[in-house]
């Protein structure tokens, strides 16, 4: 196996009494996409949010690209590296710039140059084009959002991007255009996704392999292929693997 | 056909429901038409194809600036536009229920959970406060809420999201309603306490044999859970059919939506995506 991008050993994040990390690890190789499942209150969307940095973790390592880092600090380099992209883009986008001012940010704080056709070329490769650019996110749909916030992860080129359930508010058609604008930017990009869902249908699509998350825990690893041949061991997993087939009237 | 014909409970022809904007009139609704008996119906449709506003208009929910014309909206021999505000009031939540999305906002959240059944059970029939109490736990039983007497005193904020939708159907289905308006009724809810809420009232539908209209954009969902299935499209109903029949489905946008899913074992890169033509939307 290729050497991890990304590793996390023991992670432990609590809020106060509450536990919302256990002890969790888990590795990502380079070029590799996983993802993480679980409910809600399972824990996987903070651990994303501990690896970016928006949360602090109490004990455990973390190390991306060689790189150890810990608590909430994280040096500049680290978002050249890694790049998160939210749920809800209505939320995550500021409602008072324009698309022009959202991307050129990120380039500023960077320091990057030719700035114009950089941001020409991530409107391009987004799918959304120049018309776009000098418009505030209210005058967009929810997947153009969306679009805008993954072209802003990726203008600062980086190794891995953090998804964190990013069609779960659009509706079914539009997110087979974000899924596909992901899986094109990872191929031509050679990126690495670690990617959160609810959804066992969108995750097994998208990754190769997958980490079943419940109550702070990982319970158990499975590589896509075995979930479709149904060769896995934990009994929570195959509770989701039902859910996801849909009702059934005993 | 025909006994459906006789226990035809609402019809509906040509709804249109618009509202007024400073921009111009937005039509949500455009002539939509559809019958009901004793059956469970599914709407499916994306956001903004009108399908909440269709499911709203029925129940008399709609937004008192918004306009609605039908050439009929009848339900069980009463025209649903004709009749008074206090006809209305006697309607909705006695014969007909709703139970929406999330509720975290349909409950009140400053009432326990037992007296919000209660009011809603007073509201329509005169029984006595010990009678209504004891209605109110048969009734949690039913929902499948293992201690009545204790949820009963909770507030709506100490149960989970599960057992909140519980709640509401609980609340929705005490008065014996004959037609059932469920709109995403599982959508805020994990996948895993989704199939335990649909058990629940899909067994409910079924035992008091009342009508079903779900409101939903999963169209996966809907058709393993319905009879029949209207698809809606930018305010109109594009293509009707048996839930059977849904791998039949002659409509682009059906078909459409059914390939954009991603299915576990189905090995498509990329993902087939939806190709709106214009026609659709006339």
């Amino acid at each position: 196996m290729t050497a991890s991008v990304l590793s996390v050993r023991d992670m432990v994040v609590s809020f106060d009494e509450f536990v919302a990390l256990d002890h969790v690890s888990i590795d990502v190789a380079a070029g590799e996409s996983f993802g993480i499942v679980g409910e809600s209150g399972s824990g996987k969307s903070t651990l994303l949010r501990a690896v970016a940095g928006l949360n602090a973790f109490s004990a455990g390592t973390l190390r991306i690209n060689g790189q150890s880092y810990s608590g909430r600090s994280r040096s500049k380099d680290f978002y050249r590296t890694v790049q998160m992209v939210f749920q809800d883009p209505y939320g995550s986008l500021h409602p008072r710039q324009t698309v022009d001012r959202l991307l050129l940010e990120p380039l500023a704080i960077h320091g990057f140059d030719n700035v114009d056709q950089r941001i020409m070329r991530a409107l391009d490769e987004v799918g959304l084009g120049s018309g776009f650019r000098f418009r505030y996110s209210h005058q967009l749909s929810g997947g153009q959002r969306q679009r805008v916030a993954i072209a802003r992860a990726l203008i600062l080129e980086p190794k891995v991007l953090l998804l964190d359930e990013p069609t779960s508010a659009l509706d079914a058609s539009i997110q087979a255009e974000i899924l596909n604008l992901l899986e094109q930017a990872r191929k031509d990009r050679g990126l690495t996704f670690v990617m959160v869902s609810h959804d066992l249908g969108v995750i097994s699509h998208m990754c190769e392999r997958l980490a079943v998350m419940k109550s702070g825990k990982v319970v158990e690893t499975v590589s896509a292929d075995a979930l479709e041949s149904r060769d896995f061991s934990a009994d929570y997993t195959r509770q989701l693997m039902t859910a996801s087939e849909g009702f059934r009237r005993v | 056909m025909t006994s459906a014909m006789s226990d035809r409970l609402l019809t509906v022809e040509d709804l249109r429901v618009s509202f007024p904007t400073r921009t111009g009139v937005i039509e949500a609704v455009r002539g939509v038409s559809f019958t009901l008996g004793r059956e469970r119906l599914g709407i499916v449709g994306e956001s903004g194809s009108g399908k909440s506003q269709t499911g709203r208009a029925i129940m008399g929910l709609t937004p008192k600036h918004a306009r609605i014309t039908a050439k009929t909206l009848n339900f069980a021999g009463r025209d649903l536009l004709e009749i008074s505000d206090k006809e209305r009031r006697e309607i909705r939540g006695k014969r007909i229920g709703m139970v929406l999305q999330d509720p975290k906002y349909s409950l009140n959240p400053v009432m326990p959970i037992g007296r919000q059944i209660i009011e809603t059970l007073k509201t329509h029939e005169r029984v006595s406060t010990s009678e209504a109490k004891a209605r109110t736990l048969t009734m949690l039983e039913a929902v499948q809420i293992r201690d009545p007497e204790r949820v009963f005193s909770l507030y709506p904020h100490e149960v989970s999201g599960g057992m909140g939708q519980r709640v509401m159907i609980a609340m929705m289905l005490i008065c014996g309603p004959e037609l059932l308006i469920a709109d995403e009724p599982t959508s805020a809810l994990d996948v895993t306490v989704q199939l335990e809420v649909l058990g629940i009232l899909d067994k409910l539908v079924a035992e008091r044999g009342m009508g079903l209209i779900f409101v939903s954009h999963d169209l996966r969902l809907v058709s393993s859970f319905c009879d029949r299935v209207l698809v809606m499209y930018a305010g109109r109903v594009v293509e009707e059919l048996p839930s059977a029949d849904l791998s039949k489905a002659q409509h682009p946008y059906t078909q459409g939506l059914l390939n954009c899913l991603p299915t576990i074992g189905a090995d498509r890169h990329p993902l087939p995506v939806l190709d709106r033509k214009k026609e659709w939307a006339l």
